[in-house]
């Protein structure tokens, strides 16, 4: 009786240590910690965007077209970072924006991993005819450029947030299912699995509880590459009028009238494009680290 | 090494007939009625509508309609654009050596910088030149291409005036084509200010298309240069007393490069669907500028033809690239 009583406190002790372990090899990169910090300021400026803009994401003021950012002669402190061409201030719009970027990234990732982690796990765990069905599928899509595969879905679909992000998961999917489908291939023949498979365990238990989790490394690592990737594709999608339609203050939607400015106007073309950057490059970071901090043959050397 | 070809050719054809059912159900599920988009806005009456139907096939069985629009493609028949009423394939062949130009002269840029920067950063481990060089290949790595497009012509062009914004070459200019590459055409023409003005229409799209794969590769030289100087036969060349120079050049370089060659290949699909928005741009006559215009006046068979050529194009260099490491890498073929 006390035996099973005290079995659950070295089990979670054994999971602190691990999270301790995985901490020290992840905060060991100064870039990672970094872009840590820049994805939880953006979570939080994303969360409480109504609160810190300074102003409704659309309000317009009519007296201010173009108006340039502060530090600009003739800007003004009213619009930090100037206003658009119909006179919306753009520090709003990209507060605002950032709601839109991380719940795409979040949406792709949710879907495409989903997807992809049930086609690969049932066409490393059966193989045979299974596997060369769906790894064929997958040839075909990873067969066209991503980007253009995308655009035409959305045009088949109809332009709007809502098909870009389902395009951009089923483009990003393909990844995903190839790298479960080669971990659990190479750990479905390893004992704990004959092991589990000899105690009785049916199918799914051996495919979700036994083996998955045994895969999630690699996983994780792509699932963040993933989320950037959505956020490009998605604000590519709308800086060519695929993706969300004005005025929704998508930071690529933002971007596709922005050609015209480039002489009158620099800031309305610099400030979206800078904010995507700095977000991509953050969650890029966190991905450096989280490989680094999770594979095992890095990790030696 | 046949038989290894022959293996992977083998693997292409269920892709390929993948590919064609993709190419082929686009189409049928495209909101709108084909036989009205050609018709235009005069639209037909029900009889005419009747008979474009039969002479189009529309009324046969969709199997049927599959294999016929199959022995077309095999015989070479793309099908006639419905916004220019050309033949697809000719247009999608004047329009490819753009695009090919564009796509060679921005991976020329990427692996001549970015090969030496990664062997530079594994040399130099930890130093500040590889801090650098790795913080700049991720902000490559992490750009919007679309905004760093116009980010380099709201600089270069529009400040500094130095390089024109759209097109391939100056207005001024009427060449023949003879190879359809711009900087070779304008060469054997011998006319040097038409090379030249072709050349700085190309710099600025090519550098932004260039740019993810610059970083790609770099990073990916760099890792593959760390792991071929921790091997023995470095540590043995070191040890006969060799220059570090011949040492990173000849030993570890050759093999450091077999990774990165696959690299390169794999960044071709990324180049085509990077060129959609450098090409858009810079209303750079290619491929990928064209594909945009045909989605947005949707013109079906141009969207349909498009993507199936260019999804084969992509498989082409994809087997080349395969084929090429079995080349380099003996290893691979046993397998």
């Amino acid at each position: 009786m006390t035996e099973i009583t005290n079995s659950p406190a070295p089990v979670s002790a054994l999971k602190t240590s691990g999270l301790a372990e995985f901490w020290y090899y992840f905060s060991a990169n100064r870039g990672a910690v970094i872009g840590l910090g820049v994805i939880i300021a953006l979570v939080l400026i994303a969360v409480f965007a109504p609160w810190i803009a300074p102003y409704p994401p659309d309000q317009q003021f009519r007296a201010s077209f173009k108006a340039p950012p502060f530090w600009y002669e003739g800007g003004s402190t009213a619009f930090l970072l100037g206003t658009d061409e119909v006179g919306r201030d753009i520090l709003s719009r990209l507060i605002h924006g950032a709601r839109y970027s991380l719940s795409i990234g979040a949406i792709v990732v949710a879907i495409a991993s989903s997807v992809g982690i049930v086609l690969g796990v049932l066409a490393g765990y059966f193989g045979g005819w299974v596997d060369n069905v769906i790894m064929r599928v997958m040839d075909v899509i990873l067969a066209f450029p991503s980007l253009l595969l995308a655009l035409v879905l959305v045009a088949i679909l109809g332009p709007g947030l809502l098909n870009a992000m389902l395009a951009i998961s089923l483009v990003l999917q393909p990844h995903f299912a190839r790298l479960v489908r080669a971990a659990v291939m190479a750990e479905k023949n390893r004992e704990y699995v004959t092991s589990a498979k000899m105690a009785g365990a049916g199918h799914l238990r051996l495919m979700l509880k036994t083996i998955l989790p045994n895969c999630l490394g690699p996983l994780i690592v792509q699932a963040t590459l993933s989320f950037s990737n959505a956020i490009l594709d998605a604000a590519a999608l709308g800086f060519l009028g695929m993706g969300a339609q004005p005025p929704t203050p998508e930071w690529g939607t933002m971007l596709a009238s922005a050609r015209e400015f480039i002489t009158s106007a620099p800031w309305i073309v610099t400030f979206p494009g800078l904010a995507i950057l700095i977000t991509v490059l953050a969650i890029n970071l966190v991905g450096d680290g989280l490989r680094d901090a999770l594979d095992p043959k890095l990790k030696r050397s | 090494m046949l038989n290894y070809i022959l293996r992977k050719l083998a693997l292409i054809v269920p892709t390929l007939i993948g590919i064609s059912i993709c190419a082929f159900a686009f189409v049928r599920v495209l909101p709108g009625d084909p036989i009205l988009a050609m018709a235009g806005q005069h639209g037909v009456s029900p009889e005419r509508y009747e008979i474009l139907r039969e002479q189009f096939g529309y009324n046969l069985p969709i199997w049927q309609q599959y294999f016929n629009y199959v022995g077309n493609l095999l015989q070479g028949n793309f099908g006639t654009s419905l916004a220019t009423k050309r033949p697809v394939l000719n247009e999608f062949m004047t329009l490819f050596p753009a695009t090919v130009e564009l796509a060679m002269v921005a991976m020329i840029f990427a692996i001549g910088v970015g090969v030496p920067a990664g062997v530079l950063a594994a040399v130099k481990r930890g130093s500040w030149i590889d801090q650098i060089a790795m913080s700049v290949a991720l902000t490559g790595y992490s750009m919007p291409i679309f905004w760093w497009g116009l980010l380099l012509m709201m600089f270069f062009s529009a400040y500094l005036g130095w390089t024109p914004v759209s097109g391939r070459i100056a207005l001024s200019f009427f060449l023949k084509p003879i190879t359809g590459f711009m900087l070779i055409d304008t060469l054997l023409h011998g006319n040097w200010p038409a090379f030249v003005s072709a050349l700085r229409h190309l710099i600025l799209p090519a550098v932004v298309l260039g740019t993810i794969p610059l970083a790609v590769i770099a990073r990916q030289t760099r890792s593959a240069m760390l792991e071929v100087l921790g091997e023995d036969y470095v540590r043995t060349a070191k040890a006969k007393g060799l220059s570090s120079r011949r040492v990173v050049s000849v030993h570890a370089l050759r093999n450091a490069l077999i990774p990165v060659v696959t690299t390169i290949g794999l960044q071709v699909g990324l180049l085509l669907g990077g060129a959609i928005l450098t090409e858009t741009i810079f209303s750079w006559p290619g491929i990928g500028k064209w594909m945009i215009d045909s989605i947005f006046k949707r013109d079906y068979v141009a969207v349909q033809s498009g993507l199936f050529l260019i999804a084969c194009i992509v498989m082409a260099v994809n087997l080349i690239v395969d084929v090429l490491y079995a080349v380099i890498n003996p290893r691979i073929r046993v397998q």
